[in-house]
């Protein structure tokens, strides 16, 4: 990995208010008999339309604080906003429900449904069958070109590169239109060059939609192409 | 996309799929077998049944019999013996008495049993036999005096003959038994002839009553050379034949050999009045039950038997593969599919433990716990579906191999009503009576499985079933499955 990226310029609209409010945030879970303390009294606010990174070494509590931003667990104690949805307080059906409408995510290791194309890949975003199926397989067509993969649709997971397969996560992440994207060490599983490409998509998309765009990365070059960084250290968040 | 993942799942995990589905069909298709034979011995044990009871019978109403009751006795007077040239002492009587092991009741029951509710028809029968004594006793035989008395028992077997030695001189005796059921003229839908169709002649018609004729059942009439327009005698009688008529079942003779009108049985046998057997049709199948108990209420002195009841009756290899069907089969089949069940189950949560990051993905991306757990049951069922299928496809396989190969079943002995056994020895000479049983002795039966669409629709219910049962774990499995979580434990 190189230092050499460039910091992009912001998009020039940016919504107002916040995109998050995290007020005293701890998280502790057991995991093997053993009591984790993942996130201790976090308070952070992170305004809609901004690009941040976070970093930290492995175990300090980076993903935990991505599972309370992305829906997907509620705090042990304090609370997560997110807009005007209280997630530490939300029961499962809701917290599904936004996760569904309002997030998209980007995981290191891509998890696409391995049996299913790269447009059925896109397809499954659509939580809801709301949309009629045409319509939903234009929108995954249409998110599959803007990622430049429009000729691989058909093609399954292990038919594509790493760099595909993270692309295809992100037409995933994309198709269903959210206002949060949620990254974690999206270019972790790429090499170097891939790894540039990767970024200059979030970034493409990050400026076109308008999102408010949060990656939790080891790779410091990664980090400096973000608007704010933050660190993430035993538990604790502070701002570099 | 419901569709289009469940497939590509299924095909994508095929050994696992193909275990599921193998181990279902083995499951579906023991049941069917089982199913099948369990139909076809029940099929079986109607039709030995008919032969007895009539194919409209569904309780039959007797009164158990005392035991010894039922032995006829030879009372010879002076009218029944003749003297011949050589000083010898020629004996002949024809005797006609309930057969062995029947009791008689009074017929009066026969007007109760029509009052009881959800009686469709109701007819009564008295089941007596004739036996006919005649012998020639040598000179110094003691035959004087009050008479010679001999006992005769009502069996099973053919009308036999026999010879023995009695005083100076050799004597010879000869004692032919067949039996003779009283029937009311004119019912042929419930009863006795309900499994019967005209060979030649007519049944027996209401202006019967009172008169001497007889239908004589085919075996019989074969044998004894008999024919409308002959005459037999019953009860020193002497009865003309107006028809025969054969079995309808897969039983070679009728419930007896020889029908009469029930009031000339009565007065002949010295019972009036009295009836052996009351025959029920119910207005509904599946009122029979509540009717048994309702007509035990009404004759609490008799036995009243369902058709079921009387299944227990029948004896031989008939009973034996009954009994393994209801037992071993359906124990076994029911393991088999409790197995499959299982398997299916394990492997369908097995299946969600290694999709956890794919289910936690999913999660993650908004899908909802019940459309997971709707996609793991639907792979489930479709598994289930395609063992259901297979199963469906090697039962009726099974079915028609057993049906080529149609093996024989017998029921030996008496079935419902049947009285039999050997007689005791006769008086003077010790002639062994015989008799045939009014039902049928052994009879062979083939076995034929037969095949409906209740044979289908059980496969597919047990596929259904197998395939929610497993789905409804696996979704289970995958419902309480945390997104969060799961990364960690991929993680």
């Amino acid at each position: 990995m190189t230092d050499t990226l460039a910091m992009p310029s912001a998009p020039e609209e940016q919504s107002i208010g916040d995109a998050y409010v995290l007020r005293g945030v701890t998280k502790t879970y057991t995991q093997k008999g053993r009591t984790v303390q993942a996130l201790r009294g976090i308070d952070l606010e992170i305004p809609r339309g901004q690009l941040v990174a976070v970093q930290g070494p492995t175990g300090g509590g980076k993903s935990t604080l991505l599972q309370m931003l992305g829906a997907l667990d509620r705090p042990t104690s304090g609370s997560v906003q997110m807009g005007r949805n209280d997630l530490s307080t939300a029961n499962d059906k809701e917290l599904a429900k936004i996760r569904g409408v309002e997030i998209g995510f980007v995981f290191q290791g891509f998890n696409l449904i391995p049996t299913l194309s790269a447009a059925e890949n896109v397809e499954t975003a659509f939580a809801t069958n709301e949309l009629p199926r045409a319509e939903r397989r234009r929108r995954s067509a249409e998110a599959l070109a803007s990622v430049g993969l429009q000729d691989r649709a058909d093609h399954l997971p292990a038919e594509l590169s790493g760099g595909q397969q993270q692309r295809v996560a992100i037409a995933r992440a994309l198709v269903k239109e959210p206002t949060v994207l949620l990254a974690d060490e999206p270019t972790g599983a790429l090499d170097e060059g891939t790894r540039d490409e990767i970024m200059a998509l979030l970034e493409k998309v990050w400026h076109e939609r308008l999102l408010t765009v949060v990656i939790v990365t080891h790779d410091s070059a990664v980090a400096r192409r973000a608007e704010r960084r933050l660190r993430i250290k035993d538990g604790a968040i502070k701002e570099v | 996309m419901f569709a289009t993942y469940l497939r590509r799942e299924l095909s994508n995990r095929k050994k696992q799929s193909i275990i599921i589905a193998i181990g279902m069909a083995l499951a579906i298709a023991l049941v069917i077998l089982v199913n099948g034979v369990s139909a076809a011995v029940k099929d079986a044990e109607t039709t030995a049944l008919s032969s007895v009871n009539g194919v409209g019978t569904d309780i039959t109403i007797s009164k158990t019999a005392k035991p010894g009751s039922g032995n006829q006795r030879f009372a010879f007077g002076s009218g029944d013996q003749s003297s011949a040239s050589d000083g010898s002492t020629k004996l002949s009587q024809s005797t006609l008495a309930a057969a062995m092991g029947t009791a008689t009741y009074s017929s009066s029951a026969l007007k109760k049993v029509k009052a009881v509710d959800g009686v469709s028809a109701a007819t009564a029968t008295l089941s007596l036999r004739n036996s006919t004594f005649s012998g020639q006793i040598a000179q110094g035989s003691g035959t004087s005096g009050g008479g010679t008395t001999g006992q005769s028992g009502a069996g099973g077997g053919a009308p036999s003959g026999a010879s023995g030695t009695g005083g100076s001189g050799p004597s010879s005796f000869n004692v032919d038994s067949f039996s003779v059921a009283g029937i009311t003229p004119g019912t042929t839908k419930v009863g006795p002839m309900s499994s019967t169709e005209l060979s030649s002649g007519r049944y027996l018609k209401a202006s019967d009553d009172g008169t001497y004729v007889t239908v004589l059942d085919a075996s019989y009439a074969k044998s004894e050379s008999l024919k409308v327009g002959s005459t037999l005698t019953m009860g020193g009688k002497k009865f003309t034949v107006v028809g025969i008529v054969k079995s309808t079942s897969s039983d070679s003779t009728t419930a007896s050999n020889t029908y009469i009108p029930l009031d000339t049985a009565q007065k002949l046998a010295d019972l009036d009045g009295k009836v052996s057997n009351i025959y029920v049709s119910a207005a509904s199948a599946g009122d029979v039950a509540t009717l048994k108990t309702a007509l035990e209420k009404v004759l609490p002195s008799v036995t009243v038997n369902t058709q079921a009841d009387l299944a227990s009756s029948i004896s031989g290899s008939l009973s034996t593969v009954s009994t393994l069907v209801a037992n071993l089969g359906t124990w076994l089949s029911l393991l088999v599919l409790a197995a499959a069940f299982l398997i299916a189950v394990l492997f369908t949560i097995s299946g969600v433990g290694r999709r956890t990051k794919e289910f936690g993905t999913l999660k993650a991306i908004g899908w909802s716990n019940g459309r997971i757990v709707r996609q793991v049951t639907g792979e489930s069922l479709v598994n289930g579906l395609i063992g259901g299928a297979i199963g469906t496809v090697v039962g009726i396989a099974a079915i028609v191999i057993v049906n080529l190969i149609s093996p024989t079943l017998s029921t030996d002995g008496a079935t419902a009503g049947a009285a039999g056994g050997a007689g005791a020895p006769g008086g003077g000479g010790g002639a062994p009576g015989a008799a045939q049983a009014a039902s049928s002795a052994a009879t062979a039966i083939s076995l034929h499985i037969p095949f409906t669409g209740g044979i289908v629709l059980i496969a597919v219910g047990l596929a259904v079933l197998g395939g929610l049962i497993a789905g409804a774990f696996g979704g289970w499995r995958a419902a309480r499955l945390r997104p969060a979580e799961a990364f960690r434990s991929v993680a």
